[in-house]
């Protein structure tokens, strides 16, 4: 189990987190590599949020995926999910091998994540703008039960931690009324125990996110929405982390982590082309991929 | 004659005007009004029930639930995208959300999210299409909903029902709440005559037998308030000499397989009855099966591939052919047609 009070991030844990973030990427060129398709771009750039959030920001258990206390993370923009798959997996939620079967036939990780395959995803995501109405509709409906006393704790015990529902979503997928419809509920219903983490990449299929349909100011467009923003270096762990604790202190508002990120991050010959956001290493390229970051990984032992 | 094991109201033939009844005609009420009453039922015998709104809380009966649980009435605003997949997400957490609004709308215009976020996620959130089928009347052609149950059957998981009368809509309400599973509830604007009553079985899944004549030679499938055309053209056929078997099929899917094909065995040839396209909807369903187990003739009367428009419920189902002379001209033509 991780981290049920997320202590203030040490040097040595920020350090260690950058690891995993860095073997994550890792297994992230192996299993598209192996796929022969899928994105990349995305799932590079949200490998330090992922990485700190499965080892130092939620509160989970792999060995309990439906534990009843633990905080949801709901993935909006389902094409990300490799990220998803290779933080579990390193977490612990399933064999580092089977990282290898996605997209695969008869795979429990499928091209986009679906809820009933795989233990331990909140929901089924992959067209685009659904994720935050959701995770809102699951951040009112723990609200509207009242804190529970724990299991053992007898009547007059001790009570249940409000559940904190997370939500990742993409720039692109703002093109979507059903965000913005997501996005009023949660303001109008004042659902603190909400975090929406965007991944602001400025990237998306058919090119940079401002050329196919112009998003800023963006921020400021879900301040005018009512929320709670935090903007954030989103490939900077320390930043993250101190936003996820921010985010808990806001009662009354849900929190958007406006987390600017560099799709492709650790590549450096891909980072920023919005031309990777679709597709997948070749082998050759994998090789090339994985030697760079196995260098980036020797740099940061030093 | 009537099914007596159906306990059917006994006014349910009785003219308007008719010196039978008193003049009265049927008890009327509409379908909407009976999932009115079903979810506040559904909702004092749990609370885990929910229901959402677009804002049309007066209109989709919603309404009621809101006076009573007014802590769990939710409103979304004119937002049907929202209201499914606020409500997948609510069902995620364990709750049982009844997504309320018109049929064209949701699951019209939300149908991937529903798709996605209910059907494929398997979570039982209840999409309550209103004002679906010619008689929402005035309002015309883009609120009167005729292609939403094609829309539902084809989606795995997701069950079908589009109840007969108002008694009905409230049992379809309460047993949905019940059974755990995405369903849709297809209901009506306009009053229809109430056939069923609280003793009538109802069970999802089951078709029953309204009707039955001795020597029967057509099976008459209909679901929706129109069961009560295809009973008023029974009765008229039998005085002719033509016998019938009317089934209410308030499930569309999953379809009775075993009573759809019994019947159809036993008439020797079908047809059916909606306020729907004759495109994917019970039509199709039942030829799908038929054609599978049991081949025999069938006539469609259904809404012939348009859109309505604006006119009196009355109206417009005689001008596209749903009336009582259009069941009975569809019965004479199927018995017409060259048995295979």
């Amino acid at each position: 189990m991780y981290n049920a009070g997320m202590e203030s991030l040490t040097d040595a844990k920020l350090h260690e987190l950058q690891l995993r973030a860095n073997d994550i990427r890792q297994t992230i060129i192996e299993m598209l590599a192996e796929a022969g398709s899928g994105h990349t771009a995305g799932p590079l750039g949200m490998a330090d949020i992922f990485a700190a959030l499965y080892f130092h920001v939620l509160k989970h258990d792999p060995k309990r995926p439906d534990w009843e206390e633990r905080d949801r993370l709901f993935l909006s923009n389902g094409h990300i999910v490799p990220v998803r798959y290779a933080a579990m997996a390193h977490a612990g939620y399933f064999p580092l091998e089977e990282c290898l079967t996605l997209r695969k036939f008869g795979s429990r990780l499928q091209g986009h994540p679906e809820r009933e395959s795989l233990p331990g995803l909140e929901t089924t995501s992959g067209p685009l703008g659904s994720g935050i109405s959701q995770a809102a509709g699951y951040a009112y409906a723990a609200r509207m039960d009242p804190v529970k006393p724990l299991r053992g704790h007898g009547a007059s015990g001790g009570t249940r931690q409000e559940i904190r529902v997370y939500c990742a979503t993409s720039d692109g997928e703002h093109d979507e009324g059903n965000t913005w419809e997501g996005a009023m509920f949660a303001s109008a219903k004042k659902l603190g125990n909400l975090t929406q983490i965007i991944d602001r990449n400025f990237i998306q299929i058919d090119g940079n996110t401002e050329d196919v349909m112009p998003l800023e100011p963006f921020a400021d467009k879900y301040r005018a929405f009512g929320w709670h923003v935090i903007d954030i270096d989103g490939n900077d762990i320390r930043q993250f982390v101190a936003a996820c604790e921010e985010a808990k202190t806001i009662a009354d508002k849900p929190t958007l982590i406006h987390a600017l990120t560099v799709p492709g991050k650790g590549i450096k010959s891909i980072e920023g082309d919005y031309l990777w956001h679709g597709k997948p290493p070749s082998k050759d390229e994998a090789v090339a991929f994985l030697a760079e970051l196995r260098e980036s990984r020797k740099a940061m032992l030093k | 004659m009537i099914n007596k094991e159906m306990h059917l109201r006994e006014d349910l033939f009785s003219a308007k005007g008719g010196s039978a009844s008193g003049g009265e005609g049927p008890t009327m009420a509409a379908t909407r009004n009976g999932f009115g009453k079903g979810v506040v039922e559904a909702g004092r015998a749990d609370a885990r029930v929910v229901v959402l709104s677009a804002d049309l809380a007066e209109s989709t009966r919603a309404d009621a639930f809101q006076k009573e649980f007014p802590e769990r009435f939710i409103e979304v605003g004119v937002a049907e995208q929202n209201m499914a997949t606020v409500g997948a997400g609510m069902a995620t957490y364990g709750k049982i959300p009844f997504i309320t609004s018109y049929a064209t709308f949701s699951p019209g215009r939300n149908w991937e999210q529903i798709r996605t976020t209910i059907a494929i996620n398997n979570v039982p959130v209840k999409i309550c299409g209103m004002h679906a089928g010619l008689q929402t009347g005035p309002d015309g052609a883009t609120h009167q909903a005729l292609e939403d149950i094609a829309l539902m059957r084809a989606m795995p998981n997701m069950i079908v029902i589009s109840p007969c009368d108002a008694e009905e809509g409230r049992r379809a309400t309460l047993a949905a709440a019940k059974n755990g599973l995405p369903t849709y509830l297809r209901f009506a604007r306009d009053k229809t005559p109430v056939m069923t009553t609280p003793e009538t079985p109802f069970e999802i899944g089951r078709a029953q037998v309204f009707w039955k004549s001795k020597n029967p030679k057509v099976a008459v499938f209909a679901t929706g308030p129109l069961v009560h055309n295809a009973l008023l053209a029974a009765r008229e056929l039998e005085g002719q000499g033509t016998g019938t078997i009317v089934v209410n099929v308030h499930t569309v899917k999953p379809l009775d397989r075993d009573t759809v094909v019994s019947v159809a065995r036993e008439a020797g040839s079908v047809v059916t009855v909606e306020e729907h396209q004759i495109t994917g909807g019970l039509g199709g369903a039942v030829a799908e099966l038929l054609a599978r187990e049991c081949p025999t003739p069938i006539e469609f009367v259904g809404v012939q591939d348009r859109f309505g428009q604006s006119g009196e419920p009355k109206e417009l189902i005689e001008a596209y052919g749903l009336g009582v002379s259009n069941i009975i001209a569809a019965t004479s033509k199927v018995l017409g047609r060259n048995q295979i």
